[in-house]
């Protein structure tokens, strides 16, 4: 598939080489591709289907196994629970991530190393464990098994990233820009919203994504925080022990199209966010 | 607004926050480790450690980092690599090789159980190759080693993704330039990815060890989806102290050993890693 076929006809040892190579390409794509595509097989068979053996590899397309998903008891609420905390982390992560990018890129101030430190340190450390003393401050609070309460802790976890990403992307962007809309008569709010803004929002968005990705996905804080308000990752979590296979496959499935969608709309800006974060 | 305090106030939203949520439940997590309700004790810490289950969770937790994360330096290296020297569909197939990292660990868990499961398709597909007869139920307490590499694979699947990520962009930064010069020079590909790519990447290695040792002592969800109690960890116990046996200060009491392990790794690798002080590229 990735061997070039060029003009130059090379010597035999070298084609061979790129045969080995194309095959070892192939072999790792199947090797991400192929559990994926038995999760599906599973997802779209009904739940006989699922629980008979042998497993037929071509999915039968019966929508039975996701009818049972959506008429499941609490898997609906559990679902919209997800979205919602994912998206309120998505927006709380960019609303406190990129004033902080915006400061590191433009500003040199005193305390900006200790700063950097902080923010790094967050990787350092498994934060999902911070759920557990949170889980008795939140119940001080009021905060406890609630959206927002979750959001937060997630946006945690995401706002590191948010940080790292805008700090990089603001980076990019020619300070002489912004002092050429000053002299135009621009104030530094304007500048930025005329100039700065239209040109890193993509690259925003794809922060945003990748935040919605984090809350989507994260497991171990959801199910300390949440009880009667779980989020899907927490409530399949919690019915593991108790739930029918078809019920698995079908949530595990569910879990995975949105992170493939969106892996696939931030996928340019994967490797500038590691890139510049490694430093 | 003066332009002397605006980065400040700039900075300062992400400042409270990781200060209220980051922070600050270090010092409540600890506070909750050393105390049963009257003053410091180590109690919390004897009563968890003391438990038969303990030793099991760290052996087992130990084992299958030790196992997975190796494999997953080699294999992400070797991806990298591949990827640094293609020209047509890199685009595509470095997509499809970051699948896995938007992918939550307990639908990872979730696809790894619908392969080793009793009417699963490794056992579909060795009744089709006809090694079997009947069904067998790979993932019981009979079977440790097959619930290891079960969980194993699972983890290697799902998290080499990130270690490539960072991998590829830290060869994205090397200068070709020095590839140019081996390459004058006649120095081999297994050459110039010992000499040249290897001790270049030593920062992004770091980085991507870090994250992928620290995730490593966190496995959780995948554990429970395909081993469910069968396979103890040191996260799972912390789970059953805090909801089945409620007992907060022994959850913090592991949390703060899963913490005292990260950060020791953490150490150890930067430090084993650490590039020398101007030599940058």
């Amino acid at each position: 598939m990735t061997t070039v076929a060029t003009d130059v006809a090379p010597p035999d040892a070298r084609k061979a080489g790129r045969y080995v190579y194309g095959a070892a390409v192939f072999l790792l794509c199947a090797w991400v591709l192929v559990p994926l595509y038995f999760l599906l097989i599973n997802t779209l068979s009904s739940p006989e289907s699922v629980n008979t053996f042998p497993k037929a590899f071509i999915p039968e397309f019966d929508l039975g196994s996701l009818l049972f998903f959506a008429s499941f008891a609490g898997m609906l609420d559990a679902l919209k629970n997800s979205i919602l905390v994912a998206l309120l982390t998505m927006v709380l992560s960019i609303v406190v991530g990129a004033p902080a990018g915006y400061a590191l890129s433009r500003f040199e101030f005193r305390g900006k190393e200790l700063f950097r430190m902080l923010i790094l340190l967050t990787r350092a450390f498994p934060l999902p464990l911070l759920a557990l003393p949170l889980a008795v401050m939140f119940i001080r609070t009021g905060l406890d098994d609630t959206v927002i309460g979750l959001a937060m802790v997630h946006t945690t976890l995401a706002v590191p990233f948010a940080v790292l990403i805008t700090f990089s992307l603001f980076s990019g962007i020619p300070l002489e820009l912004e002092e050429a809309a000053w002299t135009l008569g621009c104030t530094r709010l304007t500048a930025f919203t005329k100039v700065v803004l239209p040109l890193i929002l993509p690259g925003i968005t794809a922060s945003a994504i990748f935040a919605f990705v984090i809350s989507w996905n994260e497991v171990f804080a959801a199910a300390v925080l949440t009880i009667e308000n779980r989020t899907l990752t927490a409530f399949l979590l919690t019915n593991l022990e108790t739930s029918p296979l078809h019920l698995k496959f079908a949530g595990g499935f569910i879990l995975v199209v949105p992170a493939l969608i969106f892996i696939f709309a931030v996928r340019k800006y994967l490797f500038a966010m590691w890139g510049i974060a490694n430093r | 607004m003066s332009a002397r305090y605006l980065p400040y106030i700039l900075i300062l939203p992400v400042t409270l926050f990781l200060c209220i949520f980051f922070l600050y439940p270090f010092v409540l997590v600890a506070q909750q480790a050393f105390s049963t309700g009257n003053g410091f004790t180590l109690d919390n810490f004897r009563n968890v450690t003391g438990h038969w289950k303990f030793p099991i969770s760290l052996k087992n937790t130990l084992l299958l980092a030790a196992a997975v994360v190796p494999v997953q330096v080699v294999l992400a290296l070797l991806m990298a690599t591949m990827v640094s020297r293609m020209k047509k569909g890199r685009d595509m197939v470095l997509y499809i090789w970051t699948i896995p990292l938007g992918i939550s660990d307990l639908a990872a868990g979730i696809i790894w159980l619908a392969i080793f499961e009793q009417s699963g398709f490794l056992n579909s597909m060795l009744s089709g190759l006809g090694v079997i007869d009947k069904p067998a139920n790979l993932l019981t307490y009979q079977n440790p080693w097959i619930v290891f590499v079960a969980i194993a694979l699972a983890e290697i699947w799902r998290a080499t993704a990130i270690m490539l990520v960072i991998l590829v962009a830290g060869i994205g930064l090397i200068p070709r330039e020095y590839y140019e010069a081996a390459e004058v020079f006649g120095a081999s590909p297994w050459k110039r990815f010992m000499r040249i790519t290897l001790p270049l990447l030593r920062p992004s290695l770091s980085t991507a060890l870090v994250i992928r040792v620290i995730l490593a002592f966190e496995v959780f969800a995948v554990v429970q989806a395909i081993g469910g109690t069968l396979f103890p960890v040191l996260m799972s116990e912390t789970f059953n102290y805090q909801f089945e046996l409620l007992n907060g200060g022994a959850a913090a009491a592991i949390a703060l050993i899963i913490l005292a392990i990260s950060i020791g790794f953490t150490v150890m690798i930067l430090r084993l890693l650490r590039v020398p002080k101007g030599a940058t590229i």
